[in-house]
């Protein structure tokens, strides 16, 4: 913990010409394969931070002394991409917990997208993070880590998760480069076809 | 991989690394701001601003900084506030709106898809 005795683990610098940094989280209970997914297509090898929120003291001990004051730490992994010479993806993994929604606005605010990565044997985990993602109005598609052959189908999924239609729903290994490569790319094309909708419509209504 | 960092530590060494502030200042700095350097340390620098001022010889986004520094998101944006204010650095925000319903316009997600291709 002594900021003088380790230097940063080295790892590949950003061009001179990267200025734009991009953001896409990838939301997901425990042990399903987040910080895997980060690994597989990141350019480098996944870090590991956190983020802290104070509360005001919350009550007065029996002494009359202030209590200490109540912090919640989220901690998560990012990677990164560079996607040419001036943009940069931070691919982030973020545990779904509950507290960690709390950080959402001031971490996730300018995300692009969200990747919510289900385990088909515990689908109820990803319950609470479609919907504070729908509270978020963020934009979001699920891909089912596929560790065998699956019991069920994804229509099954999306009915299990209550899916509106539009929302993308695939399979994916988390440990494969081009699955998570394919998985980022139907987040990318779902937020293009979004964009172009909304567009029209704005079209329509001038 | 969940670390305890800041539970298991002595709060007044966060205290002291920011001069007792908890906040940042009106500068936005996001999760993916972009810094440079735009000098070398000089002797007798906070430690914590000499190892953000040698880190970021090369861009570097806040959240890799945090990670680096071992210190929580906040407190690396406040060290940085301190640094901006004084001309040591530069900061790159990132260009996506911070609304979730304004969704970037379709060239910019085309760029980004591009990139994503080339994988």
């Amino acid at each position: 913990m002594d900021s003088r005795s380790s230097e940063p683990a080295a790892r590949p610098p950003l061009q001179t010409t990267a200025r734009d940094g991009v953001k896409i989280v990838i939301v997901g209970g425990f042990g399903v394969g987040k910080t895997t997914m980060v690994r597989s297509v990141s350019e480098i090898r996944p870090l590991s931070t956190e983020e802290v929120m104070t509360e005001a003291g919350v009550g007065i001990d029996d002494n009359g002394d202030v209590l200490e004051k109540n912090t919640t730490t989220v901690a998560f992994d990012f990677g990164r991409i560079s996607l040419d010479a001036e943009m940069v993806l931070y691919l982030f993994g973020a545990p779904g917990q509950e507290r960690f929604w709390f950080l959402w606005e001031r971490l996730f605010a300018g995300t692009l997208g969200a990747v919510v990565l289900v385990d088909t044997r515990r689908v109820a985990d990803s319950w609470y993070a479609i919907d504070r993602l729908e509270h978020h109005r963020m934009p979001f598609i699920v891909a089912r880590n596929n560790f065998g052959s699956p019991e069920h189908s994804l229509e099954d999924l999306r009915e299990a998760l209550s899916l509106s239609p539009n929302v993308p729903v695939i399979d994916c290994d988390a440990r494969a480069r081009s699955s998570s490569k394919d998985v980022l790319i139907t987040l990318v094309r779902h937020l293009c076809e979004l964009s172009a909708a909304r567009e029209e419509r704005e079209a329509e209504a001038s | 991989m969940i670390r305890r960092l800041v539970d298991s530590e002595d709060p007044d060494r966060l205290y002291t690394v920011t001069g007792g502030r908890s906040r940042a200042g009106d500068t936005a700095f996001d999760l993916v701001t972009l810094v440079t350097s735009r000098s070398e340390p000089t002797p007798g620098m906070q430690s914590e601003h000499v190892r953000i001022l040698r880190v970021c010889r090369a861009p570097t986004a806040v959240v890799e900084l945090s990670a680096d520094l071992k210190l929580p998101v906040s407190i690396v944006k406040i060290l940085l506030s301190d640094l901006l204010e004084r001309g040591r650095i530069s900061a790159r925000h990132p260009s996506t709106p911070n609304d979730p319903s304004q969704l970037p316009d379709p060239a910019f997600l085309k760029q980004v898809l591009v990139g994503l291709q080339k994988l």
